[in-house]
């Protein structure tokens, strides 16, 4: 039928600018495609997996990392990690826990960080550090970006906000690079303070021992150059570094899992609220192209 | 097409308003009783579908503009707080940009739809021309909105595009520096680059009812090409027949635009659109939106010095005489004949056409290196062949098939084409 064709030669056209907008990444392994819990058009957040995520980042990442887009309000919120629909036991009756601000979990959570808020000045004209609110971003590690490489063998730590959205793969790249960590391969010599990667896009040809380089610096024959590349974080997880209360495993690959969940909602906090409306919105267009389609015969059934 | 006014003012009021201003005696004759071709497919409902897409993103981009900064310091976090904080940011953005690639998508549709059947050929001269000035000011305003959130593909496209103004001989650089406003992108042209980008969305709506104004006077062209002899016989009123087609196709096109908002808005953008700028990091690839892809290419293609025209001019003068050139395609093309559906041989190289139109998609999206490089060449080289070597060529050469005589004709002729009459359906929508 016409009209199906016109809309297939569309829809086709319009995944085509999809495959072109995916540029290729660069030399670096390909993350393996994971089956998250919010993959999919149904796909929501699993939320103990975001608490552990959460316990994750604020024991390991958040030394480096910043996640400067990310309020404390934002964990209790609707979807969020630690989003309360009532109060528990114990909490007073005018306590409305389903607001983010008054969220008890929130609040400890807020006032218990590592990172204290530089606020001011005072009434004297100075800056004080005062315990985080609920209403406060998530303070990061470091003040500037020269402390920040000064600390970090002179690597700028990227913040974490958008991590998910703002690599290729995504969530699969994040977790891919977690676990991903391997031996420096024998044929290569990195600096000190690098670590090599095989998810990590670079360059290694660079890095090549000169035993196996021509006199034009070109690779010898036989002569693989790893795929990969080398970058400033240490691998950051050992099986055992963190002990989750609701007794999952504590093994690299679970929290590698949960703190990518985590980022995850951090960079897209509101995709569950997008695909519930998206179903919702794909129903009605649906019914009210049937509804038009069946005018339209209707409409039409007098010429021939 | 003119016709007589059918409008009978229904009360006192509008007899009194249709006295000093008969702007619903305009409405009436232009949307309701305007005589329409019988026989338009649906090829013929992009322009509806265009029309809302261009008021969807009048109305989700006002309503950004609240919630934006326009500072280069603000504008990404301005951005992530439309997304995080704002009530329903998140779906406003994603409309936007998202409906700049289907506004895109359906645009070459239609564009396409007017080449295939000669719709640009006398006397719908202006109206094609109108349109390409409507496809220019789309592309300005589209790469300026795409600077906006001040990504790191947002300041580096921005600086590779407005680098290549300065190519054109003697005025290049004082170009460059305007639209810069200095000597690097920076704020002034993210400010300048903002007040266009609104600004340039009610001039496409100005040239869109010239568009329809010049629609309007000869009348919808048709597959068949044959103009309408009889209106009793080869036309029907715009409503209902219209109204209700290009209601259920613009349904249509907002499922495949509602698939890309809620299950993939990132999907036709660029992940590194999610780093902010940063002017001491340049990308690994710098890649337009998929819509600029085959003009990127054809700018790229031109790799050789052209005489005293070096290559980056050269590219710049292709890339650019690529859309040109389509502002004279009506008097390229010298067939008699209208629609590609009676011309073999040009239905043939039409085709070959879009190929290339996609391989140069495709090539603008990889390195210009290698083959792709040969590959972007010769697609380059098809693309204006076609328009200025066969289009011309061929109006001589090939030999029609012959003509419907009038438009009843071939509705009474032709079944419905593409597929079967379904049973117990004798009185089905004619095509």
């Amino acid at each position: 039928m016409n009209m199906i064709r016109t809309f297939l030669i569309t829809a086709v056209v319009g995944l085509l600018g999809i495959s072109a907008a995916a540029a290729s990444s660069g030399g670096a392994h390909k993350p393996d495609k994971r089956d998250w819990h919010f993959s999919g058009p149904f796909g929501t957040y699993d939320k103990d997996a975001l608490q552990r995520g959460y316990q994750v980042y604020e024991t390991l990442c958040s030394s480096c990392h910043g996640l400067e887009q990310v309020s404390f309000r934002n964990l209790g919120q609707k979807g969020g990690p630690f989003h309360l629909d009532s109060c528990p036991a114990g909490i007073p009756d005018t306590v409305d826990c389903a607001n983010p601000n008054q969220n008890p979990v929130v609040k400890a959570l807020a006032a218990q960080y590592r990172f204290k808020i530089v606020d001011g000045p005072d009434e004297s004209g100075d800056m004080y550090e005062r315990a985080a609110l609920p209403s406060d971003r998530i303070p990061g590690p470091f003040a500037n970006e020269v402390i920040a490489r000064l600390a970090n063998n002179n690597a700028l730590p990227p913040d974490l906000s958008l991590i998910t959205k703002a690599r290729h793969y995504g969530p699969d790249y994040v977790y891919s690079l977690l676990i991903g960590y391997e031996e420096t391969p024998a044929t290569v010599d990195i600096d000190a303070g690098q670590y090599f990667n095989p998810y990590f896009s670079g360059d290694m040809s660079q890095a090549l021992r000169p035993e196996f380089l021509d006199e034009h610096g070109h690779p010898l024959e036989g002569v693989e150059v790893p795929v990969g590349g080398v970058l400033a974080m240490a691998p950051p997880l050992f099986d055992g570094m963190i002990e989750y209360a609701d007794g999952s495993p504590a093994t690299v690959e679970q929290y590698a899992a949960d703190v990518t969940e985590f980022l995850m909602w951090a960079a897209d906090p509101k995709m569950e609220a997008r695909k519930s409306l998206g179903v919702m919105s794909l129903i009605y267009l649906i019914i009210l192209a049937g509804l038009l389609y069946w005018s339209y015969r209707k409409v039409w059934s007098d010429q021939h | 097409m003119s016709h007589p006014s059918t409008y009978k003012p229904a009360s006192g009021f509008e007899k009194w308003l249709d006295d000093r201003l008969p702007i619903v005696r305009l409405a009436h004759d232009s949307f309701v009783d305007f005589p329409t071709p019988k026989n338009l497919n649906y090829w013929y409902t992009f322009g509806g579908i265009l029309a809302i897409a261009l008021v969807i993103q009048i109305i989700t981009g006002v309503i950004l503009a609240m919630h934006y900064t326009p500072h280069t310091s603000m504008a990404f976090d301005s951005v992530e707080h439309i997304m995080r904080d704002v009530n329903y940011g998140w779906l406003m953005r994603y409309v936007h940009s998202n409906g700049a690639s289907m506004f895109f998508l359906a645009v070459y549709i239609h564009m396409f739809r007017g080449v295939y059947y000669g719709s640009y050929k006398e006397p719908r001269e202006v109206l094609w021309m109108l349109g390409v000035v409507i496809y220019l000011l789309m592309m300005a305003t589209a790469f300026m909105g795409y600077v906006l959130p001040w990504g790191q593909m947002s300041y580096w496209g921005a600086t590779v595009i407005t680098n290549l103004f300065s190519a054109i001989p003697l005025i290049g650089d004082d170009i460059r520096a305007l639209l810069w406003g200095g000597f690097s992108v920076d704020n002034p042209t993210l400010n300048r680059f903002y007040s266009l980008h609104y600004l340039l969305p009610f001039a496409i709506a100005g040239v869109v009812m010239l568009h329809i104004w010049a629609l309007h006077i000869p009348g919808n062209a048709n597959p068949t090409g044959v103009e309408v002899k009889d209106v009793k016989k080869d036309t029907v009123p715009f409503h209902p027949y219209y109204t209700v087609k290009d209601s259920f196709a613009i349904v249509l096109f907002l499922i495949l635009f509602a698939a890309f908002v809620f299950f993939n808005p990132d999907g036709l953008g660029h992940p590194d659109n999610y780093i902010e700028a940063n002017p001491l990091a340049t990308p690994a690839s710098i890649v337009p939106e998929w819509y600029y892809l085959p003009f990127y290419a054809i700018l790229r293609a031109i790799t050789f010095d052209i005489g005293p025209i070096s290559s980056k001019l050269g590219g710049v003068m292709a890339m650019f005489g690529s859309i040109l050139v389509l502002f004279v395609l009506p008097w390229l093309d010298t067939s008699k004949v209208r629609s590609m559906r009676y011309r073999p041989a040009a239905k043939m190289f039409f085709f070959i056409f879009i190929a290339a139109c996609l391989v140069l998609g495709y090539l603008g999206g990889k390195p210009a290196e290698g083959s792709y490089v040969l590959y972007a060449q010769i697609a380059t080289a098809y693309y204006f062949s076609f328009f200025l070597i066969i289009l011309p060529l061929l109006g001589f050469m090939e030999t029609p098939k012959p003509l419907p005589r009038s438009i009843s004709e071939s509705v009474l002729k032709t079944p419905k084409p593409g597929g079967a009459t379904p049973a117990g359906a004798q009185s089905a929508p004619a095509q």
